[in-house]
């Protein structure tokens, strides 16, 4: 990718968060519910009401509320959250990095996990293992991240119960964090009883989202490495004498990543997606777990702020996706 | 004692893909050191079998039913995997069809110009280098220092070919399997590549299995011919008494139908179907095969 390409993605990418901007700010003043309704003690007076829908702005007109609230989105103020009557920005800025620690931890396992198993497919390849492997990876590949979630909460959480069932970090331990990167910060400052518990509480939500993407990665990874593994070059690398792992890790594995690629960055976002009912059942204090109570309360400013930053999240893992694929691949992306 | 190269004695091999076809048909013929052998013959003939068989690389689908493949008087066949791994690389090379996609589009030249020297002989990293310059310089490379850097893409197909054949003669083989090396290349980079070919066998003295479809090639380089039809040795022989006298109906109904690379635009005459019944009839099959 040129660096002139870069810029076109990225003005693309100005573009499209301002459509999805424009969509949800519309779309939630279509929808029924009134959120003054739900913040309002009943005993409070039609002036009261009034009053307070003046001081959010809701007496205005739709273009007149969008114009206001786009000018101080660009300035980097989403408003206040009605429900909280906190800063939407700053509980965004705390939720968000729960949210980006679980779902990379998730990304890391379901790509690792799958890699290792497309490897050991394809070295099984012509063996019985290699049809028991894909019939089991089709039953994985049915099953969608909150059923895992929930079985898991059975499993690993009920009959036998290995692993907290619910939070991020065990309140009693009063460690104390500078950041909200919990998992980062812990590692990195060498407290090692707070990063095993974070990883403790983080396995099954970790385990829900990244078990489908491993099931994609192996189904991707595996078609792929079969077909490069047939081409004429990995003969000729046999012939000389190159063992079979390193025949897939070194002359397959980089030509057959391109695909898998792709879709896992496509699934990465799916995942993210997936962190809403995925936090919510493990009451995993994320932002995806604040969206759900954010629609509940009909809480528009934080709505608005948490979905332009998911927007933003999908966009910005498009555009990184397209980076390393062009790295990979030294034709260029634009012909692979 | 003279003992050939290569003693190809009696192989019969079935696909078990086609339900049990035959693909080769009590073929045998031997190879001396140093001899350049064509195997000619139109598509399905078997050509490409027997050379799969000489590296060991049949697909599991095709099953040979009899007969020996000996190299140097060793049964390859009946060879474990260990001392089969030992000679394919090392004394049986192999300059593949496609160039195109016999590169790995990942890899830089060097590494893969070099994993032989390494792998095998079990040199350093240093010593294969310079080992490669020298290689790319015989085989007409005229910046080697750059095209060792690059990566495939970036060199033509004939500069691949080169690479190839190259990477065939690396180890000094006693044999060298080329399955049609110049079938995906142009017209006048064709020309070059068998003169290329032919210098670099005389050069390091190795025989050559050279399959193609095209008599015209098989007069610039081979010494000995092998003409197959259906998995059959049809004729045999030294390459210029086969052109000028053929045995078989079906070796003349070939010269006569060309076409072939040096006379392109000679008179096509298809081979008759009388020869082709013929042939059937000879090697007892009922149906032309599709
Ligand atoms: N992978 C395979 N499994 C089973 N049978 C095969 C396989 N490949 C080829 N055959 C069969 O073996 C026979 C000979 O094929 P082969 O590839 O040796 O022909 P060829 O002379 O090299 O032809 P071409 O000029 O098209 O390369 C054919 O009838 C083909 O159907
Ligand atoms: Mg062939």
């Amino acid at each position: 990718m040129t660096a002139s390409d870069l810029l076109n993605r990225l003005f693309m990418a100005v573009l499209t968060l301002l459509g999805v901007a424009v969509i949800v700010f519309c779309l939630l003043r279509i929808v029924p519910g009134d959120p003054i309704a739900m913040m309002i003690s009943p005993s409070a007076t039609p002036a009261d009401i009034a009053a307070l829908r003046a001081h959010y702005g809701l007496d205005l007109g739709l273009p007149q509320q969008f114009g206001i609230w786009f000018m101080d989105v660009l300035k980097g103020n989403f408003g206040t959250s009605i429900s909280q009557r906190r800063d939407v920005m700053e509980l965004i800025g705390e939720r968000l990095p729960a949210t980006l620690e679980l779902a990379f931890a998730a990304l890391v396992f379901g790509v690792l996990a799958g890699g290792v198993i497309a490897t050991l497919g394809t070295l099984a390849r012509r063996t019985a293992l290699d049809p028991a492997l894909d019939f089991i990876n089709g039953l994985f590949l049915a099953v969608p991240d909150f059923v895992w979630a929930l079985a898991l909460v059975l499993l690993l959480g009920v009959f036998w119960p290995v692993f907290p069932l619910s939070g991020r970090i065990d309140p009693t331990l009063s460690t104390y964090f500078h950041t909200d990167f919990y998992l980062i910060e812990s590692l990195v400052t060498l407290k090692f009883a707070a990063f095993g518990d974070l990883i403790a509480h983080m396995i099954m939500p970790m385990l829900a989202l990244g078990l489908p993407l491993a099931a994609i990665v192996v189904r991707t990874l595996k078609e792929a490495l079969a077909e490069a593994m047939v081409q004429d070059y990995v003969l000729l690398a046999r012939l000389k004498g190159m063992s079979p792992l390193r025949l897939v890790l070194q002359e397959a594995l980089r030509n057959a990543v391109g695909p898998t690629l792709t879709l896992t960055g496509v699934q990465f976002t799916f995942m993210i997606g997936g962190t809403v009912i995925v936090e919510r059942i493990f009451s995993y204090p994320g932002l995806g777990n604040m969206a759900i109570d954010a629609v509940i309360n009909r809480d528009l400013p934080l709505i608005q702020g948490i979905v332009l930053t998911f927007g933003a999240i999908f966009i910005l893992v498009n555009i990184l996706v397209d980076l390393i694929a062009g790295w990979l691949n030294p034709r260029g992306a634009a012909h692979g | 004692m003279t003992q050939p190269l290569v003693a190809i004695e009696g192989l019969s091999a079935i696909s078990t893909r086609d339900g049990g076809a035959p693909v080769l048909r009590d073929v045998s013929l031997t190879l001396e050191k140093g001899e350049v052998r064509g195997l000619v013959g139109e598509s399905g003939a078997g050509k490409s079998t027997i050379a799969k068989a000489l590296l060991g690389i049949l697909p599991s689908t095709v099953k040979v039913t009899g007969g020996f493949i000996r190299f140097e008087g060793r049964d390859l066949l009946a060879m474990p995997r260990r001392e089969l791994s030992d000679i394919m690389g090392r004394d049986i090379t192999l300059i593949p069809q496609d160039p195109q996609t016999a590169l790995n589009p990942a890899r830089r030249i060097e590494a893969q110009l070099t994993d032989g020297l390494r792998l095998k002989l079990g040199m350093g990293k240093g010593q294969a280098h310079e080992r490669a310059l020298q290689l790319l310089d015989e085989v007409q490379i005229r910046n080697p220092k750059r095209v060792l850097a690059a990566y495939p893409h970036e060199l033509s197909g004939g500069m691949r070919q080169r690479i190839l054949i190259a990477s065939a003669f690396a180890l000094n083989p006693k044999l060298v399997v080329a399955d049609e090396p110049t079938t995906a290349l142009d017209v006048t980079v064709q020309k070059e590549i068998l003169r290329l070919i032919r210098r670099m066998q005389e050069a390091h003295g190795t025989a050559v299995i050279f399959v193609t479809h095209d008599l015209g090639v098989v007069a610039k380089i081979c010494d000995r011919v092998t003409l197959l039809y259906a998995g059959k040795v049809i004729e045999d022989g030294a390459t210029a008494d086969m052109l000028t006298q053929p045995k078989h109906i079906y070796t003349s109904a070939l010269i006569a139908a060309g076409p072939r690379y040096d006379r392109p635009n000679a008179g096509l005459e298809p081979v008759p179907e009388a020869v082709f019944r013929q042939l059937r009839a000879e090697i007892g099959i009922a149906e032309r095969r599709v």
